[in-house]
């Protein structure tokens, strides 16, 4: 629904982002996929304003690559609508879609010089020869690799081809690229860095992406928006830092970034704070930020290492309304992410917390006896079964 | 270690030494020299090029000759085109266990002789045979329709009889072709047609040139199926060199006839090679 002029001037104010007025490039609405009995996508709708970096994150086998597969439009939608600035590209055929898709192995073409495989497109769509050489060489320059024209695709470096792949989309404008996991053949130094460069990238063409990947690392650095999938469906979309923080399930928290996670029963629910006795005798206090929990319900209370403050004396953790005393059973070392299972007197399993880099725990040792503590905001309660 | 390692070296390479020197040199060598020999008397030979000449200087020779390369070629761009579609449909549209039991089919005709598979053509395509009967019964022919005995009978023959070593390799490397590069030349804009002339046959280029090669080699040394198939207009070149050797036992204008043969084979294999840009490292390697 469009505003109209009048009512846009008030609704502006209330709405400040640039999504105000644009059509998205890429919609999608109610999209389903079943092959069979089995539904890969389950009724998946969202939209990608112009211009976004957007990330479908999601284990292996959760239907992101069929997702990816209907908008390139080698598979057709079992249901749903897939639109492309506003139109419908439902019967339009892979090669006249304005979309373009970077494979998961890159697909450049081994019989053709990297001139050949940029200007792939460009030949397909009839364009004069000067001009596809033009456009082929400020590709080349725009990804930073002038003078390669003529090299053969095995001469390249992996990071290299992978800016080739890129630059062979590009070339033709598309309204929105498809990025199909195409880190995922790099080592990870190399990886690392094609994350930024992908970032930057995706800045100098003003282009939409939609990345899809299981790895949450590319997809937090990456995007702007992020949709969590699981068995077909969307369990939230949001920034990463919404993902981060304040994850709408069980499934988004455990699955974005390292949690210490507790089955139990709800005890006692105090305004938003909810105290779970967990099956291993654990009592904690945590958060259920607004979702329905109620006393004596089953729930999963989840933790990020990062999240709980370690210190050598209770008085320190006054403030925070969880604390555990315990010993360190293990130093996992591994620079600044190193972390120390603590083991508390109560019995429960170990707790992974993550070490302060400031120096003062820098002679911890195997046995310390050590006092760790969040507080309640930090905890996110599920209700159980959501699994 | 070193005298074993040498020893092993040796007596690996034994087989082959002896399969390429018995086998291949020495009755190669032997034939050419024979076929360099003219007889003047009985028991009395001569050194001379009176059997090349010969060939050079008749005309049935000559045309037989040149029947035999042009119908081999032809057999071969058959094959190719009949065969290209069949490997792509076996390697890229199948998957698991039909394709294993397409690619079975196509091996099946091999168990039985070349001599029984080519009676089966006979009783397909005689007089009295199948088709011509189905024709008859339909109406379509008031007669019996002889079929045998001519060029085209010869050609179904051959492109019969050669399809399995065009498919082999046609499948091998389009089985090493990515479903990726495919769609990603739909992607770019790519239709049909320009998908299968720039990414498929391109990357299809090695298993064409040697499936041709190994093809054409056998329609042009091929003896059974020109003589069973063809009729008396419908000579080979194959059945020249027969006769030199056992029916008139004139085994000095054979053995010419028979260097002829590989001359002319290999020119024309590195001439294809040549034409399509492809070296016979590439294609066999």
């Amino acid at each position: 629904m469009r505003p109209s002029p009048l009512a846009g001037a008030f609704v502006l104010p209330e709405r400040p982002t640039r999504k105000t007025g644009m059509t998205p490039d890429l919609h999608c609405s109610a999209l389903t996929k079943r092959f069979g009995d089995t539904t890969a996508v389950d009724n998946v709708s969202f939209s990608v304003p112009p211009g976004s970096f957007f990330s479908i994150l999601g284990p292996s086998g959760c239907g992101k690559t069929t997702i990816m597969r209907m908008i390139a439009g080698f598979l057709e939608p079992s249901d749903g609508d897939i639109q492309i600035k506003g139109k419908s590209v439902l019967n339009v055929p892979p090669n006249k879609r304005p979309v373009n898709m970077v494979f998961q192995h890159l697909a450049l073409f081994p019989m053709m010089n990297i001139e050949e495989n940029i200007g792939y497109g460009l030949r397909r769509a009839g364009l004069p020869k000067g001009e596809i050489t033009t456009k082929v060489g400020e590709a080349l320059e725009r990804i930073g690799l002038p003078g390669i024209g003529k090299r053969k695709v095995d001469e390249l470096s992996g990071g290299q081809k992978q800016r080739v792949a890129i630059a062979r989309c590009m070339v033709l404008e598309p309204d929105v690229l498809l990025l199909d996991e195409p880190l995922g053949a790099l080592d990870l130094k190399l990886r690392e860095r094609m994350k930024v460069e992908l970032k930057s990238l995706q800045a100098a063409f003003d282009t939409t992406f939609v990345y899809i990947t299981h790895d949450q690392s590319e997809a937090l650095v990456m995007s702007d928006n992020i949709a969590v999938m699981n068995e077909g469906r969307f369990e939230q979309m949001g920034s990463a830092r919404d993902l981060y923080y304040r994850p709408d399930t069980a499934f988004v928290a455990g699955f974005v970034g390292d949690s210490n996670r507790w089955q139990g029963r709800v005890t006692r629910i105090e305004g938003g704070h909810v105290e779970v006795q967990s099956e291993t005798g654990l009592t904690l206090r945590g958060a259920s930020h607004g979702r329905a929990l109620q006393a004596g319900d089953m729930a999963q209370a989840f933790v990020r290492p990062e999240a709980i403050r370690i210190a050598h004396g209770a008085d320190e953790l006054a403030s925070f309304d969880t604390t555990i005393t315990g010993q360190v059973t293990s130093l996992l070392f591994n620079g600044a992410a190193s972390r120390v299972l603590v083991q508390g007197e109560a019995g429960h399993e170990a707790i992974e917390v993550n070490l302060p880099q400031s120096g003062e725990f820098a002679n911890l040792a195997k046995g310390d006896t050590v006092h760790i503590g969040w507080s309640s905001d930090q905890a996110n309660v599920f209700a159980a079964g959501g699994l | 270690m070193r005298r074993e390692a040498k020893l092993g070296l040796a007596l690996l390479l034994t087989p082959l030494a002896l399969w390429l020197s018995l086998l291949i040199f020495i009755p190669h060598i032997d034939l050419f020299l024979v076929s360099l020999r003219e007889r003047v008397g009985v028991g009395k030979y001569e050194l001379s090029f009176a059997n090349y000449l010969t060939f050079f200087n008749e005309p049935l020779y000559l045309w037989t000759f040149m029947r035999t390369a042009v119908m081999s070629i032809l057999a071969t761009m058959l094959t190719l085109l009949i065969a290209f579609p069949v490997s792509y449909y076996i390697a890229k549209m199948v998957k698991g266990r039909m394709q294993a039991a397409l690619f079975l089919l196509c091996l099946v005709p091999f168990w039985v002789s070349e001599l029984v598979r080519t009676f089966g053509w006979m009783i397909l395509l005689r007089e009295t045979g199948i088709i011509s009967n189905v024709l008859q019964y339909a109406g379509l022919a008031s007669g019996p329709v002889e079929m045998l005995y001519n060029d085209a009978a010869i050609m179904v023959g051959l492109v019969y009889t050669s399809m399995l070593f065009m498919v082999v390799p046609l499948v091998t490397t389009l089985e090493s072709l990515s479903d990726e590069v495919v769609e990603a030349g739909y992607d770019l804009g790519g239709n049909g047609v320009s998908v299968l002339r720039e990414i498929i046959i391109p990357h299809a280029m090695p298993g064409i040139v040697s499936g041709c090669i190994v093809v054409f080699m056998l329609c042009l040394g091929n003896y059974l199926t020109p003589t069973m198939l063809g009729g008396k207009e419908s000579l080979w070149f194959t059945e020249l060199i027969y006769s030199q050797f056992i029916v008139r036992f004139n085994w000095e204008l054979g053995a010419a006839f028979g260097f002829m043969l590989l001359i002319l084979s290999s020119l024309i294999v590195w001439g294809m090679l040549r034409l399509t840009g492809q070296s016979l490292e590439k294609t066999m390697g």
